[in-house]
């Protein structure tokens, strides 16, 4: 069955699923504690798989079965539960602080989604609707993502923030037709290099500070914030 | 197959370059890459000059180098094969003349790798045929020839002049990647042919900006005024072989990128454009050759007197624009003729007299003329060839500068049939300029032969001087005997640069070979007409018989007498006339305005024994308006951004946020 037949339903699904996933990042920006975080990004990337998966059904492109799954893997059941035992392990779970209000960060939240439809649905106009819809929410997505590592000061929630950007970037690349797996492949792939890095970075900043807040790597260089 | 011929030259070129730095720890080394560099510059003349008197069709070559889709592409059109003959000329004059001077180098390995290097990618700048090789092998050129003016980098002055070289080298490729992105176009075409074809229909905002964007790029690499500045810098610091290649040759291919650029890329012969370069081109001749007659350094005076080519041969230019934009195929023709050839000359004796710098360097450890004299005792040879090559830049018969100013000054007296009344009135303007700096070209070099070469030494190291080595000589000798030649038969140039007229402006010169008698007629008989071997013999048998006469007529004996003195018995080498007094009623005339030059005299209070005391400041105006302020601004500017290298990571990432959403927003609002 191809996606021209399913007419306005799968418009309609494609349409929920990813602006499920802006929603879900709205809810990133004023989540205070770090576990409650980490299970937003998980459902982040669950939306995000079944979005894809959608995407496979739709366009009858079987490989992004494939992306859906690893998505599903990785990012939805992997990433989440390693980060919560690195939470544990530096037992911070209690503390998490937000540089800027919650009220501000979604206002300007709100601000850069209005950014983007209105950019996205203005140089998009000759394109399939279900693309430009799916690119204007993935930049919304992506946007968001930013405003979460830019409003945290914690690494952990920058890590989140990092991730649910890339989430964006991969809900771009599924809406638009014929993107090779390969590409698919590599990016998850590198994402969860740099989750390893991180992660390893993590430690050995704990281990050097007692503390997982970036701003004592500024203190140690000895600068003001 | 010529082309073949010099792109293996110019790998081979690069092959010596690495030879070079194995070489420079032997004594041996030495000939063998100046040897290798004077064979292979050798074989890329033949090649050239095959190329351009051989006609046919152009050669061109797409190597699999380079940026995947375009490849380095290289040609040979008759423009790039005339510049490629400069180069080579050049490079085989430097290669002879280094296999003697480069003995007396004390760091060889800073010289001997790079100078191979210099060679091949001048040869490559003008064989490219797109803008990636082409800029490429630019900065390579300026690279290659930064790291010979760094050659000596123990002086502070050598290290500044390389410093502020740099930044203007990185500067003019700067503005000729903007050039090329705007010739190129959206759609990206690098290659030359793409471009030329799309030029053809480009609005007159992009060619006004492409000129001027060429004009910063290659001008600054030529040294048009205001731009000039780091060339009395570099050019000098650089050993005197490599200092000739930078000024006669270097030059010269910087003049071949504007033309490459303006005249056939953009297809940007308009009037207006013909005005920039005439006002520009004799401005800089001018204030080139005044900074020259200030000058009592050998090398920079050498240096400030390329400025002036420079802009005669940019004035040259700007009317071959004028008239090409006219219609005026015939007159257009002249000019460029006149400037090319002009260009070919200002490489033959601006080198020769480089090389005489160096040799003058070598005998006596000296640059500064205020302590030499005397030496065309002491170098009969080398101020024989000095003297030739005074009097070619001097453009006096019947040597090769005067055939190339006398037909610019043709082009000029065919100025009337211009249309526009603008460039009536000002072409003769710009003539009285270049007759004004021909004028004050000729008091240079007569004040840098006479401080020099004759009178009485002014210090120990010129009256213990001794001719140089026979290479050296070998290399001079063979530059004068070039000048001699291409003054006493201009037509040959002439019908040699045909080719190249006719492929920029789709019109030539009448053919010279027709003339009877070796005369050179530019436009018709009844106008004007040259004959240097005739005036060349006639000054030889007159002055022959002048000779005669004194010794026949006269007493042969040879007697040594002392000189008169006017009064003054035991003159003191230091009291004779010396550079700066030689230049001052110049200085009085256009020193405060260009100058800003003060005299101040002390005079000691009656009944002290003191000596009085003269005292000159000048300053260089252009400096001091233009690159002292900017380089103020510039240093503000960086100790402001300091700041943004000690910021937090967050505030790091806000930054980037932050552009990203300008940028989005600037889409926004735009599209």
């Amino acid at each position: 069955m191809s996606g021209l037949e399913m007419g306005s339903l799968g418009f309609d699904t494609a349409h929920l699923l990813a602006g499920g996933l802006v929603l879900v990042s709205f809810m990133m920006l004023y989540q205070h504690r770090l576990y409650a975080l980490l299970n937003l990004y998980a459902l982040h990337a669950l939306l995000l798989a079944t979005s894809v998966a959608w995407q496979a059904f739709t366009q009858a492109a079987p490989h992004l079965y494939v992306t859906a799954l690893i998505a599903l893997i990785f990012k939805a059941l992997i990433i989440p539960v390693a980060l919560h035992r690195i939470v544990e392990r530096l037992g911070i779970h209690r503390d998490i602080e937000t540089a800027v209000g919650v009220g501000a960060t979604m206002l300007v939240g709100m601000g850069l989604v209005a950014l983007s439809l209105v950019l996205m649905l203005r140089v998009t106009p000759g394109a399939d609707p279900l693309a430009r819809e799916d690119l204007a929410f993935a930049l919304s997505v992506v946007l968001l993502g930013l405003l979460v590592m830019v409003t945290r000061r914690n690494a952990v929630s920058q890590v989140v923030g990092f991730m649910s950007l890339e989430n964006g970037l991969v809900l771009a690349a599924t809406g638009a037709k014929g993107m090779p797996l390969v590409v698919e492949i590599s990016v998850a792939f590198s994402v969860l290099i740099a989750f390893i890095v991180i992660g390893v970075f993590l430690f050995r900043i704990r281990e050097r500070f007692d503390t997982v807040d970036v701003g004592a790597l500024d203190d140690f260089r000895g600068e003001r914030r | 197959m010529s082309l073949l011929v010099v792109l293996c030259c110019v790998a081979a070129l690069l092959g010596t370059a690495v030879l070079g730095v194995a070489a420079a720890r032997r004594p041996a080394g030495r000939p063998l890459v100046y040897g290798a560099s004077l064979l292979l510059c050798l074989l890329v003349l033949a090649a050239a000059l095959d190329r351009l008197l051989g006609g046919g069709a152009t050669p061109a070559l797409t190597l699999p180098l380079g940026l995947p889709w375009i490849g380095a592409r290289f040609a040979l059109d008759p423009l790039a094969a005339f510049f490629l003959v400069v180069v080579a000329l050049g490079g085989a004059a430097a290669s002879l003349y280094g296999l003697g001077y480069g003995r007396h180098e004390e760091a060889p390995q800073r010289v001997l790798p790079f100078f191979p290097a210099f060679l091949a990618a001048m040869t490559l700048v003008v064989a490219a045929a797109d803008a990636f090789s082409f800029l490429l092998s630019w900065e390579f050129m300026s690279l290659a020839s930064w790291a010979l003016v760094m050659a000596h980098h123990h002086e502070a002055e050598n290290r500044r002049a390389g410093f502020v070289y740099l930044v203007m080298a990185s500067f003019g490729t700067l503005s000729l990647l903007l050039t090329f992105g705007l010739l190129a176009g959206p759609g990206g075409a690098y290659g030359f042919a793409e471009m030329r074809a799309a030029a053809a229909g480009g609005h007159d905002v992009v060619a006004a900006l492409v000129l001027a964007l060429a004009l910063l790029g290659a001008g600054s690499k030529a040294g048009l005024v205001p731009l000039h500045v780091w060339l009395p810098l570099a050019h000098p610091a650089a050993p005197s072989h490599v200092s000739g290649l930078m000024s006669g040759v270097m030059t010269k291919v910087a003049i071949y990128g504007f033309l490459r650029i303006v005249l056939d890329l953009s297809g940007g012969a308009t009037w207006w454009s013909g005005i920039v370069l005439l006002c520009l081109g004799s401005a800089t001749a001018v204030i080139g050759i005044l900074h020259a007659l200030m000058e009592s350094d050998l090398k920079r005076l050498l240096a400030y007197s390329t400025i002036e080519n420079v802009g005669v041969i940019f004035a040259g230019l700007g009317l071959a624009f004028a008239f090409k934009a006219d219609g005026l195929g015939l007159a257009a023709a002249l000019a460029l003729t006149a400037a090319l050839f002009h260009a070919l000359n200002h490489s033959l004796f601006k080198s020769l007299l480089f090389f005489g710098a160096g040799a003058v360097m070598t005998a006596t450890g000296e640059r500064d003329l205020e302590r030499l004299g005397g030496l065309i005792h002491r170098l009969p040879v080398t101020a024989v060839v000095a003297l030739a090559g005074c009097l070619a830049i001097s453009a006096l018969p019947p040597l090769n500068g005067f055939a190339s100013e006398w037909l610019l000054f043709q082009a000029v007296l065919k100025s009337p049939d211009l249309a526009q009344w603008g460039l009536k009135i000002l072409v003769p303007a710009v003539g009285g300029l270049l007759a004004l700096a021909a004028a004050l070209a000729a008091a240079c070099f007569v004040k840098l032969y006479g401080v020099g070469f004759l009178g009485r030494p002014r210090s120990p190291a010129a009256a213990g001087a001794r001719e140089v080595e026979r290479w050296m000589l070998a290399a001079m000798l063979g530059l004068a005997a070039l000048c001699l030649a291409a003054g006493l038969l201009p037509g040959l140039v002439i019908d040699g640069l045909a080719p190249v007229t006719h492929s920029l402006l789709g019109a030539a010169m009448p053919l010279q070979r027709e003339v009877p008698w070796l005369s050179i007629v530019p436009i018709a008989e009844s106008r004007s007409s040259y004959n240097g071997l005739l005036v060349f013999l006639f000054m030889a048998i007159s002055g022959g018989l002048a000779a005669l006469a004194v010794h026949r007529l006269a007493s042969r004996a040879l007697r040594r007498g002392p000189a008169w003195g006017c009064g003054f018995p035991d003159a003191v080498p230091a009291g004779q006339y010396s550079a700066a007094s030689f230049a001052q009623p110049i200085r009085r005339v256009f020193g405060p305005l260009l100058f800003a030059a003060a005299e101040r005299v002390e005079m000691p209070p009656p009944g002290s024994l003191a000596p009085a005391r003269f005292e000159l400041a000048l300053t260089d105006r252009v400096w001091e308006t233009l690159y002292a302020p900017l380089g103020r601004a510039v240093g503000f500017a960086a100790d402001r951004l300091n700041g943004l290298q000690f910021l937090t990571i967050r505030r790091y990432l806000s930054l980037v946020f932050l552009a990203l959403v300008t940028l989005l927003l600037v889409l926004a609002l735009w599209s």
